[in-house]
């Protein structure tokens, strides 16, 4: 393959006659391949989809239903998990005090723990990346407003402003209202501690797109700005909003459960994992250990097949370490 | 460097202000603020009286300024759940919350820097690959999951550990600490290593980070090239490196510490402001609310402060150009 | 015997897509006290083949072939102690930034300090001492002050002086510098490549001395060596490469340095660019874009040769044997 004149060539790959299809674009890239070379990675993903697909189609997929009380049955309660002297094979990780199938429930379970967690990051995304881009494209006082806000608010844990968020919203709803509505209050909470790291980064990354020539083009043209800024600045700095949205979402789903232990999250009635968690927690000195261990493990999997996956993620889109 | 000090304590105010004024809204206008001052059990005289002393019908920038000034006088109202005053409550709980962030801040910080420092300068060592396995999982468990495995296999099944409470204090001058007893000491023990784990892998992991992008700077390599041995370039150069951004979070670490501390103590029953808090959310007990959210706000802004002028001393290049601001 | 004798250099990079050769086979000595200047565009592997010499070749990059002997020992296969014993010593480096190159949170008194004590015996009053000697050697001002001063308060021409204390406090034998006025003002990079000079030759040290900067080259070197895509091109004395060009590519380099003496239209240019490494065509590398190119240029590498003159090229227009015929 001789080089002519001032073509440089391209790494040694064959000549071909048109542009390789974009399913071979997909898979010869640099981010698949560095997927492909982690057993680990790949691992986690399985795990992660394995979750979705069990949380998505839990009513068609669980055991059984544990939250109709008609199939319940009070003799069923405290059976141990299958393998064990006591447990009973059509109660795979066995009962809980109410006789409700752990399996099915930690699948139940899942899916509110999903919901919640990607509904927050959806909105802190929406929220931080909306505000950051207007920020940084707009400038001026509402710029600084919005950044002095999320500096303030950084300094803070987020833990804790979603603790201190869904406890004032919560201290503000009738208290008929408070259960039904956990839900919606809970993604507020966790979103609302959320936004500032996507706003900051994505002012930061507007603010260097703005100078950039197609956007001077774009205004000559006389291109309105809101177009200019959500259709071809927001493209441009999606990179790093998608890395810190994979952490973000390990810590969100941390986070529901983290509230809902503590009693002031996801009733009981449809308990999330950390729900489940705590309806355990009474019964561990007593003996049922399965109750609590079962949820905190699919919990514990669950994040830790997130954060591989924006570890590796945020290594592979890291241009300085390739 | 004075007008520095200066700027930054004003910001601080500003901020506190702010946060007390949210405090405020919640304390006056969720829930009845009559009840939050007197409790639910008071007479009505006593209510016609509160009401005539709040000042209802004043303009909100004089209810705000009344608010201000009892808080700085220690009067937050009263719980509405124990029926007293909550700045007692408060003084009550906080030896047990700062001693227990005090420990964890120790394990956290002296764990984590070293082993930072040891997967930054020996990467390639098996028990760097097993240190930072473990860190992964370590960022990926609740505190509270900790909590409850240490509790199941150290009170449950082995019976060493007590799995609630603080056992024995002695009381100096007003503060009661835990320290002076061995049931003291054996009741910390779990509560700490929870609280410090996360913060602990996050450092680790940070002060990793932090060494090998240090280790692949052009003043290591030009040390590397004046034939300096290793322990100068990875302890005297590196590492001082390194540990100039770690001030910073370990700065924020503490604060991280207060706010999770909170979880800590709900699982272990630890009776600090943060499960005072906790049940406060539970019963909707504003005034209980209202009061940690400026405090903490106090406790976080002056966190900061003091770890940007620690930056500032440590880092000579700040001294010079702190005209051009930060 | 020459002080650094390089024989037969090939340095590697192992890649995903496949092997990179980055130094190919690239041979060439300094003797004492010399002053050879490496040129070539960016990439054409002249800081490699610096780094290679003083051991601080990155991973994933290494020594493929080849040998590096200094003083007659070869030093490219040492274990890393022995290396670090002969590196500031006997081999100092200079790099391009200056800014980067000191450490910011020690003051330059400490980082000279510390410098002299790992190499000699002097205690930290005479060390301190002689710190200050070299900074006055260097051209700063009132170093008995300026040496508790740290590296954010010398402008960019001070601190490269600085560097070279630095680098030559210790008197090595042998210098590397590696671009070390390509980072500085213009107007700075004259008294920088000045002091160099006098101070190498005042204290017999040999300076290889890594540029793309053509002028800098001929105010400074004795002899220089032309790369050109991981290769040698040319090595001569400096009169002679510059005045009499043998290598086509160094002809080519040598035109399109615009003059004082005369107009012209527009500046000559070389036709195409450096082909990237992992494209080099057979034979020789340049012989896409070389006006002279025939068909074994395209076949067969050269070496270096001799020309009839002082330098030494590798190009086959020099070649005297009959077997190849069709030289123009």
């Amino acid at each position: 393959m001789a080089a002519s004149g001032s073509d440089p060539g391209d790494g040694g790959a064959p000549v071909t006659a048109g542009r390789p299809g974009r399913l071979a674009r997909v898979f010869g890239s640099d981010l698949f391949y560095s997927f492909r070379r982690s057993p680990l990675v790949v691992i986690a993903a399985l795990i992660t989809v394995t979750y979705f697909l069990g949380a998505g189609l839990a009513q068609w997929v669980a055991p059984h239903d544990p939250f109709n009380p008609a199939t319940l049955n009070l003799m069923d309660a405290f059976t141990p998990p299958a393998w064990t002297a006591e447990g009973q094979a059509t109660f795979a990780l066995g009962t809980d005090d109410q006789g409700r199938d752990l399996l099915s429930a930690i699948m139940y379970g899942t899916r509110i723990s999903l919901v919640v967690g990607f509904a927050a990051i959806l909105f802190a995304v929406v929220l931080g990346v909306g505000l950051g881009v207007i920020a940084g494209y707009v400038g001026g006082f509402f710029e600084t407003m919005v950044m002095r806000a999320a500096d303030v608010q950084l300094t803070i844990p987020g833990i804790l402003v979603a603790l201190m968020v869904n406890g004032a919203a919560r201290a503000a709803l009738p208290s008929y209202a408070v259960d039904d509505l956990a839900i919606y209050v809970l993604i507020f909470a966790i979103g609302i501690s959320d936004w500032p790291q996507f706003a900051r980064v994505t002012r930061s990354a507007t603010m260097v797109e703005k100078n950039r020539e197609y956007v001077a083009a774009a205004q000559v043209i006389g291109v309105h700005p809101m177009v200019i800024m959500f259709r071809h600045v927001l493209p441009n700095v999606m990179g790093p909003v998608l890395v810190l949205a994979t952490i973000g979402l390990a810590l969100a789903i941390i986070a529901e459960a983290t509230l809902s232990f503590l009693g002031v999250g996801v009733p009981p009635t449809t308990p999330s994992l950390g729900t489940l968690i705590r309806v355990g927690n009474d019964f561990l000195f007593s003996g049922e250990w399965w109750i609590t261990l079962f949820p905190a493990l699919a919990l514990v999997l669950l994040v830790l097949s997130v954060n591989l996956l924006g570890d590796w993620l945020r290594d592979a889109l890291n241009p300085k370490l390739r | 460097m004075l007008a520095f000090v200066i700027r930054r304590f004003i910001q601080a105010v500003v901020v506190v202000l702010v946060v007390a004024f949210l405090s405020f809204l919640l304390f006056n206008f969720v829930g009845d603020p009559v009840n939050n001052m007197v409790g639910q059990d008071a007479s009505i005289a006593d209510r016609e009286e509160m009401r005539e002393a709040l000042g209802l019908n004043d303009p909100l920038i004089v209810r705000f300024a009344h608010y201000v000034l009892n808080a700085v006088q220690g009067d937050f109202g009263m719980s509405l759940r124990l029926q007293r005053r909550v700045g007692t409550l408060i003084v009550e709980r906080m030896p047990a919350t700062l001693e227990l962030v005090a420990a964890s801040a120790v394990l956290a910080l002296t764990i984590g820097i070293g082993l930072g420092v040891f997967t930054g300068i020996k990467r390639s060592h098996w028990l760097s690959r097993v240190i930072l396995t473990v860190s992964l999982i370590g960022v990926s468990l609740p505190t509270f999951v900790i909590g409850i495995c240490l509790i199941y296999v150290f009170s449950v099944l082995l019976g060493w550990l007590p799995s609630f409470g603080r056992g024995e204090t002695v009381n100096i001058g007003g503060w009661s600490t835990g320290f002076l007893t061995a049931s003291g000491w054996q009741a910390i023990i779990m509560p700490a290593i929870t609280l410090s784990l996360f913060q602990m892998t996050l450092i680790l992991r940070l002060v990793r980070t932090e060494m090998l992008e240090v280790m692949r700077t052009d003043f290591i390599k030009f040390a590397r090239a004046r034939g300096l041995s290793n322990r100068a370039i990875n302890f005297g150069h590196a590492l001082r490196n390194t540990l100039v951004p770690v001030i910073t979070i370990a700065g924020l670490n503490i604060g991280s510490l207060i706010a999770f501390s909170i979880i800590t103590e709900t699982v272990f029953q630890w009776p600090g402001m943060g499960f005072l808090f906790i049940q406060a959310v539970q019963f909707a007990d504003i005034p209980v609310m209202a009061a940690y959210l400026s405090l903490v706000a106090v406790v976080f802004v002056t966190i900061n402060m003091i770890v940007d002028l620690a930056y500032y001393a440590i880092d000579p290049r700040l001294r010079a150009t702190v005209g051009r601001g930060r | 015997m020459p002080l650094l004798d390089v024989s037969h250099l090939r340095i590697e990079f192992p890649t995903r897509r496949g092997l990179l050769t980055a130094v190919d086979d690239v041979s060439f000595s300094i003797d004492e006290g010399e002053v050879l200047g490496v040129v070539g565009e960016s990439g054409a592997g002249k800081s490699l083949t610096g780094m290679s010499i003083i051991g601080l070749l990155e991973p994933p990059g290494r020594i493929a072939g080849g040998e590096i002997r200094f003083e007659g020992r070869r030093i490219d296969n040492l274990p890393y102690e022995e290396l670090r014993r002969i590196r500031g010593k006997q081999i100092g480096a200079i790099f391009q930034d200056p800014l980067t190159s000191l450490n910011p949170l020690y003051s330059i008194g400490e980082q000279l300090i510390e410098t002299i004590q790992t190499h000699t015996d002097l205690s930290a009053a005479a060390a301190r001492k002689r710190a200050i000697e070299m900074l006055g050697e260097v051209g700063i001002p009132s170093p008995q002050s300026r040496i508790d001063n740290y590296p954010h308060q010398f402008s960019g021409g001070m601190r490269q002086r600085v560097v070279i204390a630095l680098a030559l406090c210790v008197n090595p034998r042998l210098v590397i510098a590696d671009e070390p006025t390509t980072a500085l003002d213009v107007s700075i990079q004259a008294q920088i490549i000045a002091l160099l000079k006098r101070l190498c030759r005042d204290h017999g040290t040999a300076v290889m001395l890594v540029t793309h900067d053509m002028g800098v080259i001929a105010e400074t070197a004795d002899r220089v060596a032309v790369m050109y895509a991981g290769r040698v091109a040319e090595i001569g004395p400096v009169r002679d490469v510059i005045k009499a060009p043998k290598h086509p590519y160094t002809v080519g380099l040598m035109a399109s340095i615009p003059t004082l003496t005369h107009d012209v239209e527009r500046l000559a240019q070389i036709e195409g660019s450096m082909p990237r490494l992992n494209a080099i065509p057979p034979g020789c590398a340049f012989n896409p874009r070389c006006p002279h190119a025939f068909d074994r240029c395209r076949v067969e590498r050269p070496d270096l040769m001799a020309t009839g003159g002082a330098s030494v090229a590798s190009c086959w227009l020099y070649d005297r044997q009959p077997a190849s015929a069709e030289a123009p």
